[in-house]
């Protein structure tokens, strides 16, 4: 077994940084300048530059999307089961890429960036940045890369938005669509969650207005515990965790708030682990992207109208248990794409591991990936 | 798991969607709804052009569908095909499900708002051979018709004639009736005569 998918792995990569100069314009009316993009591609480009997919990374994610850094790693990219030779994306066949989003703190420029014109970190000065602004971004790399169009672009949750914009944004530069358990438009309840995460950060005294030089560590740990809970499912924390206790054999309640229960103690854990490798202020600035997000802006609230220019196939995929973008707003995204006329493919996955199932459900969901991007035909760029 | 399909693919086993691929123009726009695993639709794709799209419920076929290249959307046709605007496919083909919906009246509607044609295959339950089990008081089971009657999907039992008076009821127009056999049945040359009783299988082409 671990001969095997050492077998199918893409091995040791390498993140590369690719810095442009020319400004970047924004959504917000203001501009950034030397932005650096951090980018991990697998596989090879072809001559003819046909076999190109971008892989849009979720809102905690980064550039790393398959394989190790280095023979000491623990574990491998974010998606390595989906990436890799004779996997769903085939790099025997695709080049892939994955780049880090600008606002975040993998790489790419973002919030805890020097400002070139103070020569001090932005912190809370970043300007506020959109899904546009960020795959605004992502063209530029593409070109620097020598690809005129994607074969397709690709994405799960906040990547899943990505995915989708780049094809209102740059309609001839993609081939293909593959958005899974997303949103064309985020709703009440997803605006929601952000609020109460940013309030949690921005409400801890360590936050500092944004001008920590520690992290405002229970702050981002609550948000990020709030957030875990969006990605579970009702039945799956039931399953995995029930009302067990943490002192095992389980034998009384402690009658105190310390935590009594393994979900708490879980929490605690998934909460403490991701201070470790996440920014503050790249939440802050992320989740605001997220909120901001809705394709239709550009068509007056009309979703068909926003995707006109985009004639491509898509893959659509939900999770019969995601809770955080129901199966409904997939729904929504696939009328729109029937009215105009697009090849739509769309699978409700019946899972019971709620949003995470897009990082889970790896032998359905890769089967539809695979089959899409066997079946795509190529449109060659004009 | 990349599935490559060969030419037998597009052999269809079954009679009645022999007969719908071969009354399929070339190009046309096809709306098939439980499209099952898309065979139907591979073949029309692949031997007449046509722009297809699918419809069903069941996952595992829609994996299928996706692995035939074939675009399909999950969805169960007790909800509303809403989804769909009026008038954007040529043929709307309902294939041996008609008899599994809540509301058999409603699909039809549903298929002509959505296409200028519909295509219905109907499993007859007035075949001799239903008729028979019917005399002995038991609800038919037999070669078209496998299962027993607790857990056949087969949950709205009809037969050609009920059809027909359902069409007249809701104005629809049956432009085309094709009677059914099969092989090796030895009364198959009477169903042209006496579809109700010696068609296994009817398909219907209608339209408003």
């Amino acid at each position: 077994m671990a001969q095997e998918s050492c077998s199918s792995s893409v091995g040791i990569v390498q993140p590369s940084d690719y810095l442009f100069e020319e400004e970047l314009p924004l959504d917000c009316g203001r501009s950034l300048k030397g932005v650096v993009i951090r980018y991990e591609t697998y596989g090879k480009l072809s001559p003819e530059a046909d076999n190109a997919v971008l892989v849009e990374h979720a809102l905690s994610g980064d550039a790393h999307l398959a394989g190790y850094h280095s023979p000491e790693d623990k574990k491998p990219g974010w998606w390595d089961d989906m990436v890799g030779p004779g996997k769903p994306f085939d790099t025997n066949k695709l080049f892939i890429v994955c780049s880090n989003i600008i606002g975040g703190c993998s790489g790419s420029t973002g919030p805890r960036s020097i400002d070139p014109d103070t020569g001090r970190r932005y912190d809370m000065d970043f300007p506020i940045i959109t899904i546009a602004d960020m795959v605004r971004a992502q063209e530029r790399l593409m070109r620097h890369l020598g690809i005129k169009k994607w074969f397709c672009v690709a994405g799960g949750s906040m990547g899943g938005m990505l995915a989708l914009q780049w094809g209102v944004s740059y309609p001839e530069a993609v081939n293909g669509t593959i958005a899974i358990a997303t949103t064309a438009r985020v709703s009440s309840q997803g605006i929601s969650f952000n609020w109460v995460s940013r309030e949690a950060i921005m409400n801890d005294q360590h936050w500092l207005d944004g001008n920590y030089e520690e992290q405002p560590q229970r702050g981002l740990a609550t948000a990020r515990m709030l957030a875990h809970i969006t990605y579970l499912s009702d039945e799956s924390m039931n399953h995995k965790f029930g009302r067990a206790l943490q002192e095992s054999p389980a034998s009384n309640y402690e009658f105190a708030f310390s935590k009594d229960f393994r979900i708490e103690s879980y929490l605690a854990h998934q909460g403490s682990k991701f201070v470790e490798r996440f920014d503050a202020n790249s939440y802050l600035y992320i989740t605001r992207a997220i909120d901001y997000f809705d394709l239709s802006d550009c068509a007056d609230g009309n979703l068909a109208g926003a995707l006109k220019r985009v004639e491509t196939p898509f893959l659509i995929v939900s999770f019969s248990s995601d809770w955080l973008f129901p199966a409904y707003q997939s729904k929504e995204l696939v009328r729109a794409l029937l009215d105009n006329g697009n090849d739509v493919t769309y699978c409700n996955i019946q899972s019971s591991y709620g949003h995470d199932a897009f990082l889970l459900e790896t032998e359905s969901l890769g089967s539809l990936i695979s089959s899409y991007l066997t079946n795509l035909p190529w449109e060659p760029p004009e | 798991m990349n599935v490559k399909f060969n030419n037998n693919e597009i052999q269809l086993q079954r009679s009645d969607l022999a007969a719908i691929r071969d009354m399929i123009p070339e190009g046309a726009h096809i709306l098939d709804l439980g499209c099952g695993s898309g065979r139907l639709l591979y073949a029309l794709k692949t031997l007449k052009h046509a722009k297809v799209m699918g419809v069903e419920h069941d996952q595992q076929k829609i994996l299928e569908c996706a692995a035939r290249g074939i675009p399909v959307i999950h969805a169960s046709l007790d909800a509303a095909l809403t989804d769909f605007r009026d008038d954007t496919y040529d043929y709307v083909i309902l294939s041996r499900t008609i008899q599994s919906v809540q509301r058999p009246d409603i699909i039809l509607n549903e298929m002509l708002r959505i296409g200028n044609r519909g295509i219905v295959s109907y499993m007859n339950f007035g075949h001799i051979n239903a008729r028979i089990q019917m005399l002995f008081g038991h609800m038919p089971v037999n070669r078209n018709l496998p299962l027993p009657w607790y857990n056949t999907p087969t949950i709205r039992p009809g037969t050609a004639s009920d059809f027909k008076d359902l069409c007249k009821t809701l104005k629809i127009k049956i432009c085309r009736e094709i009677p059914l056999t099969n092989e090796g049945d030895y009364l198959r040359r009477l169903a042209v005569l006496w579809p109700n009783l010696f068609a296994s299988n009817s398909i219907f082409v209608i339209s408003k």
